[in-house]
């Protein structure tokens, strides 16, 4: 969870850039039953909506924390979206993008600031 | 925000409390899914405390009730239950509830907690004529729900009623745990279940007693996340997503809880609607490809627009992507191929049959084994 980085929207990023939401975050939207993901080669700019994460209650749109490509998707989201539940920081990523500014990295939050925040917005 | 009798024991469970109808409530428990899946197999329990309770005596309740809602109320025997929408004159609904009846002269009307207010001032304002005294006990009453196909087995050591001798639809006045209740062999999820009504301060050593009492059972307590999920899949309708001040029981189908010979509010506009036909009606829709549907989404036949959903969801027992939908009756038979507007993307749906769900035929204590249910089935 250290060796991530993090926007106040709950999604991490890891070096490679990999993509996911925290814990917190899939604790809070309760049991997904489907992950819409972004096509393949699509360019986005940080902040830009990636797609939904929808649980049983509600739809949540999931943002990008970096501007660049989408590298890979995560497939096996589509058999087993609840994977995001059970691993959300392994197994249950999202998608990868190549950064087009890596430098765009370092604006975004370390884990305990994440945490903080979340700990104290979040209900 | 209020809470309800059962809060601090809602808190104690792990209950995720969120604030509807005006009540601090808990979503959920251990997860929606979960909740769902334990109350079709085994047994669920749920603090419905926020419900609204009226208490209708007097010489006229009879005559005054038949005449409030749709239903036809003088049908009913003492300690029978029955459900029916209540209309406003031009046909749509102030809302739907359950009518108790003690006597001819007494009866308990068991409302949606986010439209008590409203229906008690509508009720009031209805009372002209009649001779019957109208109260608010909402307060004065906790309710618990015990749902699913162990529940008989969950309640039956811990109340001098015999669960047998109640039928679905009929109640009885008797101890929980010791306290004055009544219990009724009704409920909101599709399956086999009581609800009982309770003293508030008797409500918390209840709820521990069932939740004791069911752990061998697999019960789990459940929040409103899944009562709304279980409601869904047996096609019961909610008020705010399938009913509402602009919608008609008839739209709803909900024909069989029309009296037709009784003069109740609404029945000219209701009549009139039946003979010219609804201008929508409300059917099941099956998603063909993957996507959520939610309340709100239009719904398209083809390029014409038909209708909106009202509730939708990944069905936890179906595990189909399913929605309740007003769409034009030209649209509404089963098979008919119409699509659903998921944030610009139009994704193919078939009209199919509702309940998506059929209730089980409810259980006995004589039943050979518990979990007979699967030689019905």
């Amino acid at each position: 969870m250290k060796d991530r980085k993090y926007l106040k929207s709950h999604e991490w990023i890891k070096p490679d850039g990999h993509v996911g939401i925290s814990d917190f975050a899939q604790k809070e939207l309760g049991d997904i039953v489907f992950v819409e993901l972004p096509e393949v080669g699509r360019s986005v700019n940080k902040g830009d909506s990636l797609g939904m994460i929808e649980s049983v209650k509600a739809s949540s749109e999931f943002y990008s924390p970096v501007s660049g490509k989408v590298a890979t998707i995560n497939d096996s989201l589509t058999a087993t979206p609840e994977l995001v539940n059970q691993q959300p920081y392994e197994n249950g990523w999202l998608v990868q993008i190549t950064p087009s500014n890596p430098a765009e990295m370092n604006e975004l939050l370390d884990y305990d600031t994440y945490a903080a925040l979340a700990e104290a917005g979040g209900h | 925000m209020k809470k309800t009798p059962l809060y601090d024991e809602m808190v104690r469970s792990g209950g995720r409390m969120v604030d509807f109808a005006g009540f601090v409530m808990p979503v959920q428990f251990a997860g929606i899914i979960s909740e769902h899946l334990a109350v079709r197999r085994n047994a669920g329990l749920f603090d419905v405390s926020h419900m609204g309770e009226v208490l209708v005596s007097g010489k006229d309740a009879e005559r005054y009730i038949d005449k409030l809602v749709t239903n036809a109320v003088g049908k009913l025997s003492d300690r029978q239950v029955m459900y029916s929408p209540m209309c406003y004159d031009h046909g749509g609904c102030v809302d739907d509830l359950l009518v108790y009846r003690f006597n001819p002269e007494r009866y308990l009307l068991v409302v949606n907690a986010s439209n008590t207010d409203k229906d008690f001032s509508h009720m009031l304002s209805q009372i002209h004529g009649f001779s019957v005294k109208l109260e608010n006990l909402s307060d004065q009453y906790a309710q618990l729900a015990v749902q699913g196909p162990k529940a008989i087995h969950i309640l039956s050591g811990l109340t001098d009623l015999d669960l047998d001798n109640i039928d679905f639809y009929w109640f009885r006045e008797g101890l929980v745990n010791g306290s004055p209740s009544i219990v009724s062999r009704t409920g909101y999820t599709g399956e086999d279940g009581f609800e009982i009504y309770c003293r508030p301060e008797a409500a918390p050593a209840i709820w521990s007693a069932l939740l004791i009492k069911g752990s061998t059972h697999g019960i789990q307590p459940c929040g409103l996340g899944a009562r709304d999920t279980l409601r869904f899949e047996n096609r019961l309708v909610l008020y705010g997503h399938e009913l509402d001040e602009h919608t008609s029981p008839l739209a709803a189908r909900l024909n069989w809880a029309i009296g037709w010979d009784s003069d109740f509010n609404g029945k000219q506009a209701l009549a009139q609607e039946k003979e010219t036909g609804s201008k929508k009606k409300l059917v099941g829709l099956e998603m063909k490809e993957t996507g959520v549907p939610r309340q709100g989404y239009s719904v398209y036949a083809g390029e014409q627009e038909s209708g909106v959903v009202t509730s939708g969801c990944k069905a936890p027992f179906l595990d189909k992507f399913l929605a309740l939908a007003y769409v034009k009756p030209e649209h509404s038979s089963n098979g008919t191929e119409l699509l659903v507007d998921i944030r610009g993307k139009k994704l193919a749906a078939t009209v199919v049959k509702t309940p998506f769900y059929k209730k089980p035929p409810i259980s006995r204590l004589t039943d050979s084994a518990e979990g007979s249910r699967s030689s019905e089935a």
